[in-house]
């Protein structure tokens, strides 16, 4: 990997990792004719970065519309109907109130939120944890993904990812020029998945994933969609690779507060020899149900974060101020109950396992093999025994597709297709599940059943269609 | 087997790197190269010494008043709002705000707008830009700067693997220069810069730190330029509404040809007093916009739901009332206009030179005729400015911005004696500031 300093020197090199990774240079369709003045054509001068080539597609962007009308029910993209606590309402609004609060902040963090975070994570760390040099806010744990991938990885690096995977990680990873490197979950061999536990991630296999030019490896625990949570023998594993090969990892952890009776988070960063290779992600949004308030942060060494801050300040600099400050009190509330059944980061938890039993249960009488998850707000279906033959919706699409896309129209029920968040090798491998979202409200329904109103509409709609699930 | 074969490279580096507890220097260099030489931040380094020294704060540009009342209900009322106020929202921008501002800025600029095509919102105007540059500019091609400049331009011009071409406004001839009017691109200047690999001029009207507003034929002469090579335009307004003496705001977009090839960054933190908020959108034709929207969607995807919601109102509300006078975008110009004066007098009064702005959030002063002894060790090495306004964080408490960090390298040292304040601050804050260089002034 040679030190690039020639500016000129890169824009060939950008091309040889573009035709290197096979990827053809898809241009995307020049509308500049309706544009043409009498003055001049625009068309080729206006070209976008090729950065930018093939990441135009988004799973979120193409459900999202599908599913937004109302009279569907959408357990499809991940955010909670459930309303975040009161105390961290009110805290924003008290920061509001604050003139002070509603100007710029520290770039790299609101100094009250680095603080509680530095004290949380410390004792979940049990280390402590530099508030302004292991620490970075950012927008959301997604845009602490992309200042780690852009602070980090370098073109012609190689980032291994394991599938499923949140959808943004090779986008991002593309955008930074590096080759994403796949190695999916399997189920484990000879079992049916019942459960997220069924699928592991095989040494052997990992193993040859690694070369020279592995810079990073991304995990994310609990698992999004599948939702299992890595074992600590399993996150070992995988840190004796990373150690051995001279690599960093990426740990996207935002789901960390969310894992249920039986298993428990453990931090990769914790191990021994990590913590100086690992940037470990965190979320506001999932830690307190409130996705719409996008802040997230990233923890890891000094030399590692500090790079995160530098693209942080040639990005967007800051983020908003009083947000900040609401989670801060937030976090220092619930700091202080940790260990306690009415601490938000177990009680949600709980919470949450009622409904991911409630679910599962439903998806079973209907005839469906839900897999039932350790962790998260999600939970894979396997869709196979119900026999939906969809060969009347042409076969340019994996099934899964096809499904939702069926789903949503006959069955006013919206979820995501689970192929969305793998490569193309592994598509026939998931094509059979969905992904629904489970932090959803529960109303008691007259029906005297204390059944989710979504799994209720659901079965009265397959009920005056003549279903034949 | 081979993994002896595979470390040893490796073990012979990290060996002597070894240190106790696990301490980690991977044998191959961490960071991605677009870092390389965008580290350095020159707000990051001044409001760390203005908050040491406790310095009555001139420097950054951020009010130290509040936003307008209405603007903070809207806010209030959108966190007390149902719970999808705290759930994601759309991607590309609220709904409800980029309707708001489709139908706002539609009248402006005189140009129907698309609300879901032509406007992208993001995390401030700062995101917008960086949208602009990611999506648009690539390894090799050249980006014309107009200078001074904000300085976050240079370094993302330079992440995106371009090369930035500097083009100064010059004080035209004669010595005293009184005005931001008397500063001007010279159109010669300005085309000879022009190569087959340039892909975009920056400009920013009103300026930051000048406070120039480019008069509609100064437009032109850049409009004709970007028409006649082919250029794409990213004109940064986040102080749109703050012009004083008459001055216009003229959007360069809304002249003939250029609305297609024009990216016009917005701010609702300027536009609202409300930096801390973080909105701020691009508007242009969809067929640029679509790009930037890829960026967005890989790097932040969404932006916070309830300031936007917030947002939204606000222009609702500017919208019915534009051209009264109980405009907030006409009241807030008259209110930094008498602060532009009151900070002008006690300048002048202590003999330095302002150059008075015609808009904007700030006012350069020329510090050539101040005589300082400015001993200090530590910054011998620095430009005369960088020097000047540290001394004057330590030794007076007031701090400001030195103006040749919004200068190129090779122009910055015809700058290094002009020294930036901000005017938006209380009249308190003015007051201290006031008699800090009274005191100062009496005892030469």
């Amino acid at each position: 990997m040679g030190e690039e300093e020639n500016r000129g020197g890169r824009m060939s090199y950008t091309r040889r990792i573009l035709n290197a990774f096979g990827f053809t240079c898809r241009s995307f369709p020049t509308n500049c004719r309706r544009f043409c003045t009498s003055q001049s054509v625009m068309a080729s001068r206006h070209t976008h970065a090729k950065r930018i080539e093939g990441l135009d597609k988004n799973v979120w962007v193409a459900f999202t519309s599908l599913a937004a009308d109302p009279s569907i029910v959408n357990l499809g993209q991940g955010f909670p109907d459930i309303p975040p606590p009161s105390y961290v309402k009110d805290a924003l609004a008290k920061a509001a109130s604050v003139d002070r609060m509603n100007q710029y902040t520290r770039g790299f963090g609101h100094p009250s939120l680095v603080k509680a975070l530095s004290q949380v994570y410390g004792k979940v760390y049990s280390r402590q944890v530099d508030p302004l040099k292991e620490i970075l806010v950012t927008v959301g744990g997604y845009g602490s993904l992309f200042s780690t991938i852009q602070g980090l990885v370098d073109e012609g690096d190689e980032v291994i990812i394991v599938e499923p995977f949140f959808d943004c990680y090779v986008p991002m990873v593309r955008m930074a020029g590096a080759k994403p490197v796949l190695i999916p979950l399997r189920p484990k061999p000879g079992k049916k998945t019942v459960s997220s536990a069924d699928w592991y991630l095989d040494p052997d296999e990992l193993s040859a994933k690694f070369s020279s030019k592995t810079k990073a490896i991304i995990i994310n625990t609990p698992n999004n969609p599948i939702g299992k949570v890595f074992t600590r023998g399993e996150l070992q594993m995988i840190a004796d690779l990373c150690i051995k090969h001279d690599t960093l990892c990426f740990s996207d952890e935002v789901y960390e507060w969310l894992v249920y009776k039986g298993h428990q988070h453990v931090k990769i960063a914790t191990l021994p020899g990590m913590w100086d290779r690992t940037i470990t992600i965190g979320s506001a949004g999932k830690t307190f149900s409130v996705t719409g308030w996008k802040l997230g942060w990233s923890i890891g060494p000094e030399h590692l974060i500090k790079h995160l801050q530098t693209v942080m300040q040639n990005t967007l600099y800051t983020c908003p101020t009083p947000l900040q400050e609401a989670v801060a009190q937030g976090l220092l509330l619930n700091y202080k109950l940790m260990g306690q059944p009415d601490c938000y980061f177990s009680s949600l938890a709980e919470e949450l396992e009622g409904k991911r039993d409630h679910l599962a249960a439903i998806l079973q009488e209907a005839g469906m093999s839900p897999v039932v998850p350790e962790g998260g707000y999600f939970m894979l279906v396997d869709v196979t025994p119900l026999n939906q033959d969809l060969s009347h919706m042409g076969d340019d699409e994996a099934y899964d597709y096809k499904f939702v896309k069926w789903m949503i129209k006959e069955k006013k029920l919206a979820a995501i297709p689970v192929t969305a968040f793998v490569g193309e090798e592994s598509k026939e491998q998931f094509e059979k599940y969905i992904r629904l979202c489970f932090i959803k409200v529960d109303h008691k329904m007259s029906m005297g059943k204390n059944v989710p109103p979504f799994i209720s509409f659901w079965f009265a709609a397959m009920e005056t269609n003549l279903i034949t699930f | 087997m081979g993994i002896i074969r595979i470390l040893a490279p490796y073990l012979t580096l990290l060996r002597p790197n070894l240190v106790q507890n696990h301490q980690l220097i991977m044998a191959r260099r961490l960071y991605a190269s677009r870092t390389i030489g965008v580290d350095k931040n020159v707000w990051v380094e001044f409001t760390q010494l203005a908050a040491d020294y406790k310095a009555v704060n001139l420097g950054q540009g951020f009010p130290d008043f509040s936003p307008p009342q209405f603007v903070q209900d809207a806010f209030c009322k959108a966190v007390s709002g149902g719970p999808q106020m705290h759930q994601y929202t759309r991607a590309f921008g609220h709904p409800r705000l980029v309707k708001s501002l489709a139908k706002f800025f539609s009248r402006v600029v005189g140009h129907e707008i698309d609300p879901f095509e032509d406007v992208l919102v993001t995390v401030g105007a700062y995101q917008a830009l960086f949208c602009a540059f990611q999506a648009l500019i690539d390894d090799g091609d050249e980006v014309i700067i107009v200078e001074p400049f904000f300085d976050c331009y240079q370094p993302m011009v330079l992440m995106a693997g371009g090369t930035a071409v500097y083009v100064p406004l010059r004080p035209k001839g004669g010595s005293s220069v009184l005005s931001s009017g008397d500063w001007v691109l010279s159109a010669e200047e300005l085309a000879s810069k022009i190569t087959p690999r340039t892909k975009a001029i920056v400009i920013n009207t009103p300026n930051n730190p000048l406070g120039k507003v480019y008069k509609v034929e100064e437009l032109q002469m850049i409009a004709d330029l970007c028409i006649k090579h082919d250029l794409l335009c990213f004109s940064d307004e986040v102080y749109e509404w703050l012009t004083y003496d008459g001055a216009k705001h003229v959007k360069i977009a809304s002249l003939p040809g250029m609305w297609e090839r024009t990216i016009t960054v917005g701010s609702a933190g300027k536009t609202f007093s409300a930096t801390g908020w973080k909105v701020g959108w691009a508007i242009s034709s969809g067929k640029l916009i679509k790009h930037m929207k890829i960026i967005h969607q890989n790097s932040v995807y969404h932006c916070a739901t309830a300031a936007q919601e917030a947002v939204s109102h606000g222009f609702d509300r500017e919208y019915e009332l534009f051209g009264t006078p109980e405009s907030y975008f006409q009241q807030l110009p008259a209110t930094l206009h008498q602060k532009r004066q009151k900070l002008a007098s006690c300048l002048r009064s202590v003999g330095l030179q302002p150059v008075m702005p015609e808009g904007g959030y700030f006012m350069i002063t020329d510090i050539s005729s101040v005589n300082v002894d400015l001993n200090d060790e530590s910054t011998k090495n620095e430009s005369y400015d960088f020097r000047f306004v540290k001394w004057l964080i330590k030794e007076k408490g007031l701090a400001t911005i030195p103006v040749s960090a919004f200068f190129s390298p090779e122009h910055s040292k015809e700058f290094d004696k002009y020294i930036r304040f901000c005017f938006v601050k209380e009249d308190s804050t003015l007051e201290a500031a006031e008699e800090i260089l009274r005191k100062w002034s009496q005892k030469e």
